[in-house]
């Protein structure tokens, strides 16, 4: 008991309508790292919101005691005063302010009210070089990456004298390397006598860096397990209740002919004049295959694709675009899509869906011609339509008349499915079409992706996570500093395999 | 289409499917659109209740509707450009002139009336496609563009007229603005009511058999399509009310001077731009953008084509505003349609526009400048100082837009 520096318990919290947090228990150790799984929805941000304040005492039901202490929350402020410091997902950071400014907003380093620059810029390098941020207080935050932002909100904790450090999903925008600095700075803070309670979903990280793993589901609180000898395919199944031994459904590839070829292509940057961001790249998609596309974030993964759809991002694009055998022009997004090409955005929320919008309109949208006569929409049509992939896309609302922003992700990804797939493509670029979904959708949208090829359809799937490219492409082509590294047959892919062509050439640039 | 994917993966988690307020497949009044009307209905109660039902009188409403037409065929303008995402601070100096455009072709120039009321909605359209340029291909704020067209085209109406108001307007331009519809079909006798005009009160009954019929049809059709429908009560109960408002505002035309041309004008375009909206792909598009407008680019919408007819549209309606206003007065002024813009801005946001663009409705932004229209008419009835109705339009402005936000934040307070 005496080492235990949070217990809560029997923490209940209902939204109208649900019941988000059922009975929740959880118990974290002094000086551990404790990390939270679970689906989407499952109640980890919900959680993590009663602790921090964000949902004050008298919103939720049950006791939180913080180091001994029964503590009752009435804000973030009682929080953080305490010494618990939240992150969240979706970084906090006034983006025009440099990183000193940053790490004491709200807590500016003063004298009669006037900052004393000197000693805020000061104070800041040295919280600065405690996490390994290597740059100058006064730089801006938005000239800085998304890892080393994460970093500023880490050392604006630190500022804080934080003794209960809480990270949600603090991994899921930075890529391999960043990732690795993270973890290795949250062990370092472990050994400083930090706490942490880390929600993630990338379970090879949990494995990799907790003490102990508290699971929930649906509200509850499964088991709390020790984190040495504990394996993923154990974790899963504790958080979708159900032995998960094949993550990806079966598929008997049936490959056709060539449908789709990219010759020499190259892309600019459109802010960066004169930088590279794709170089002379050449792939083909043929019917009915499934082809990955391996890279870390910077590769070019993303502007390779939306460069290709219609020219949506990137200047000075060259090369050939060839398909069904013709060379073919695609200027804008409207001529990519009259052409058959389909690409669903990986930010769906900032770029795939108007969110203040219903599911049939957001169906719809890519297609509208489709519905209309003459410039007119048949709305009863659209209705029909979104209905049928309602049924068909398992996409949990209950009608199409809900609003697409208060879906949860893996059903917003499923509309955004629909959408591409109700333009009828012969092509689909899928980037990142799971990201941030739970266990049970990513399957449901796997299947999909599966039932696509079966029916012809080329396949383009970029992803960030090596196995779901090994478990479900036929072939995968490795991307590496704007250049095509490698294209591996499925039956030679491995991970590490990967990862040394993905990586490849990458001191060449720098 | 050749993808119909149907499939249950595994056991799926009871996940909740009340996340959603209300629960499925049941239909409920949406506060957020019908809290206007019902607004509205109460303005109208309060200020016939203290003008002792003079409010209500023929005569009176007759004044209402012509009062306010030009700044209701700006509303409808101004409802496009903010769901669109934009705002035209400009339109009050473009209905200046535009104005002046229509007088120095028709006063000073003799040009026969039609030709010059069409040269002044190309004008208008013109200057609609010169902000729209600006604010869609280039890439300015149009807060900034329409600010500075604001100054310009006020500019460019002291150039054309001077210091001084040009008139007077040919009869038909007169009658466009300020006239009524003839009585065809004689005068018959409504009892206590004294007599009206027969063929305006058979208007009324056409319009009101289509609204029935329209609306039966629309509602026939969706529960064809298995789509939820609200019970046939309220139904009912709002087809009711509707007709009865339309036939009673009729009558009451009726045994005035009939009905007004701007009335007629403005059923056309409320009609046409409602259709335009609802229905028509290049309506759909115009929220597409203002929803998210990487979302719109990426699904292939020609996001900057939309803005630009959008402001093109403006600037057309704006001239008509122009005609119409010059034409009331008989004169093109150099100071005329100040402030306009502000009337046109409030009347879609009283209207249940959002001010990030993507929400709104035309019936919405005319309910809203009726609203205005009511609020200035009744007060200056009972004879309330003008400081009195600015106090007032402001606050139920701010109250319009505060009911809103927050029916938005309990909507999402349960995400």
């Amino acid at each position: 008991m005496s080492d235990s520096i949070l217990r809560m318990r029997g923490i209940s919290k209902t939204f109208p309508g649900v019941r988000a947090l059922d009975d929740v228990n959880l118990e974290v150790l002094r000086g551990e790292i404790h990390a939270i799984c679970g689906e989407n929805g499952a109640g980890k941000s919900t959680l993590m919101k009663v602790l921090s304040g964000v949902h004050p005492h008298g919103d939720y039901t049950g006791e939180i005691v913080f180091d001994g202490q029964e503590c009752r929350f009435g804000g973030i402020r009682d929080s953080e005063h305490r010494g618990i410091v939240i992150i969240h997902q979706e970084l906090a950071l006034a983006s025009n302010l440099s990183i000193a400014e940053n790490i004491f907003l709200g807590n500016e380093q003063a004298r009669r009210g006037l900052i004393d620059w000197n000693r805020t810029n000061a104070a800041a390098a040295e919280l600065m070089s405690r996490v390994g941020l290597h740059e100058n207080p006064v730089t801006q935050v938005l000239d800085l990456g998304v890892g080393k932002q994460q970093l500023v909100e880490i050392a604006k904790a630190l500022s804080k004298q934080v003794r209960l450090l809480i990270l949600d999903e603090p991994t899921a925008a930075l890529n391999d390397e960043d990732s690795a600095h993270l973890l290795d700075l949250l062990r370092g803070l472990r050994d400083e006598g930090i706490t942490c309670v880390i929600i993630s979903h990338k379970l090879n990280e949990v494995l990799e860096i907790a003490d102990r793993v508290t699971i929930l589901r649906d509200g509850k609180t499964i088991t709390t397990l020790e984190a040495q000898g504990l394996t993923e395919d154990k974790i899963i199944s504790g958080m979708v209740g159900r032995d998960l031994d094949n993550r990806f459904p079966p598929r008997e590839p049936k490959i056709g002919d060539e449908v789709f070829r990219v010759e020499n292509w190259t892309v600019h940057s459109p802010t960066q004049h004169g930088r590279l961001l794709v170089s002379g790249a050449n792939l083909n998609l043929r019917r009915g295959e499934i082809v990955g596309l391996a890279g870390l974030m910077g590769a070019g993964r993303t502007e390779l694709a939306m460069s290709i759809f219609g020219r949506a991002y990137g200047t000075g694009i060259s090369g050939r675009i060839i398909k069904d055998g013709r060379e073919i022009k695609l200027r804008s997004v409207g001529e990519a899509i009259k052409h058959g090409i389909a690409y669903a955005t990986e930010d769906r929320k900032r770029y795939g869906l108007n969110l203040i919008e219903d599911i049939k309109r957001n169906v719809s949208s890519a297609a509208l011609g489709k519905l209309a006569r003459r410039g007119w929409v048949d709305d009863n049509e659209e209705y029909k339509v979104a209905e049928s992939y309602r049924q068909s896309m398992n996409i949990k609302a209950p009608s199409v008349s809900s609003i697409t922003g208060k879906l949860s992700g893996g059903n917003q990804q499923k509309v955004v499915l629909s959408k591409w797939i109700f333009t009828d493509p012969d092509v689909l670029i899928l980037d990142e079409p799971t990201r941030g979904i739970d266990v049970g959708a990513k399957y449901e949208i796997y299947t999909i992706i599966n039932q696509l090829a079966e029916a012809g359809k080329a396949i383009l799937l970029i992803s960030s996570e090596l196995p779901e490219l090994l478990g479900l492409c036929d072939r995968i082509y490795t991307l590496s500093a704007g250049r095509i590294t490698g294209e591996v047959p499925r039956a030679e892919a491995t991970q590490e395999g990967l990862m040394t062509l993905m990586t490849a050439g990458q001191e060449a640039r720098s | 289409m050749s993808v119909a994917p149907t499939f249950a993966p595994g056991k799926q988690p009871a996940v909740p499917d009340d996340r959603r307020p209300g629960g499925p497949r049941r239909f409920r009044i949406n506060l957020r659109q019908s809290g206007i009307y019902i607004a509205f209905a109460a303005i109208v109660l309060l200020f016939t209740i203290l003008t002792g039902g003079d409010m209500l009188a023929p005569q009176n409403i007759s004044n209402v509707i012509v009062q306010n037409s030009y700044i209701l065929v700006l509303a409808i303008g101004m409802i496009l450009v903010i769901i669109a995402g934009h705002i035209d601070l400009s339109v009050g100096s473009i209905v200046a002139a535009t104005g002046a455009v229509a007088a120095v072709l028709m006063v000073n120039h003799d040009v026969p009336w039609p030709l010059a009321l069409l040269i002044t909605l190309i004008v208008g359209g013109l200057i609609g496609a010169w902000q729209g340029y600006w604010v869609a291909y280039f890439g300015i704020p149009a807060f900034i563009v329409t600010l500075a067209g604001m100054l310009l085209f006020r500019a460019v109406t002291y150039n054309i007229l001077g210091n001084r108001g040009i008139g007077p307007f040919p009869d038909e331009v007169r009658t466009l603005a300020n006239g009524f519809t003839e009585g065809y079909l004689g005068n018959i006798g409504l009892g206590a009511l004294g007599g009206a005009d027969l063929f305006t009160i058979l208007i009324g009954v056409v319009a009101v058999g289509g609204i029935v019929v329209s609306q039966w049809r629309s509602r026939a059709g969706r529960a064809r399509f298995g789509q939820v429908v609200e019970p046939f009560a309220l139904f009912a109960a709002k087809i009711v009310a509707a007709s009865v408002v339309v036939m009673f505002v009729i009558v009451q035309l009726a045994r005035f001077r009939n009905l007004p041309w701007v009335l007629v004008l403005l059923a056309g375009l409320v009609l046409g731009y409602s259709l335009l909206t609802n229905r028509a792909v290049f309506g759909r598009q115009i929220y597409a953008v203002g929803g998210n407008l990487q979302a719109a680019t990426l699904s292939g919408v020609k996001t900057k084509a939309v803005v630009f007819w959008i402001f093109v549209n403006m600037g057309v309606l704006a001239a008509l505003a122009g005609i119409i206003f010059a034409g009331r007065l008989n004169q093109a002024n150099p100071t005329g349609g100040d402030q306009l813009e502000l009337d046109a801005i409030a009347a879609a946001f009283i209207g249940g526009a959002a001010v990030q663009g993507g929400v709104g409705k035309v019936v919405g932004a005319i309910t809203g400048g009726l609203i205005m229209g009511v609020i200035n008419n009744g007060m200056s009835l009972i004879g309330a100082p003008s400081e009195q109705v600015m106090l007032v339009k402001g606050a139920v402005l701010l109250a319009a837009v505060a009911f809103d936000v927050w029916t938005k934040r309990r909507a999402g307070a349960s995400r």
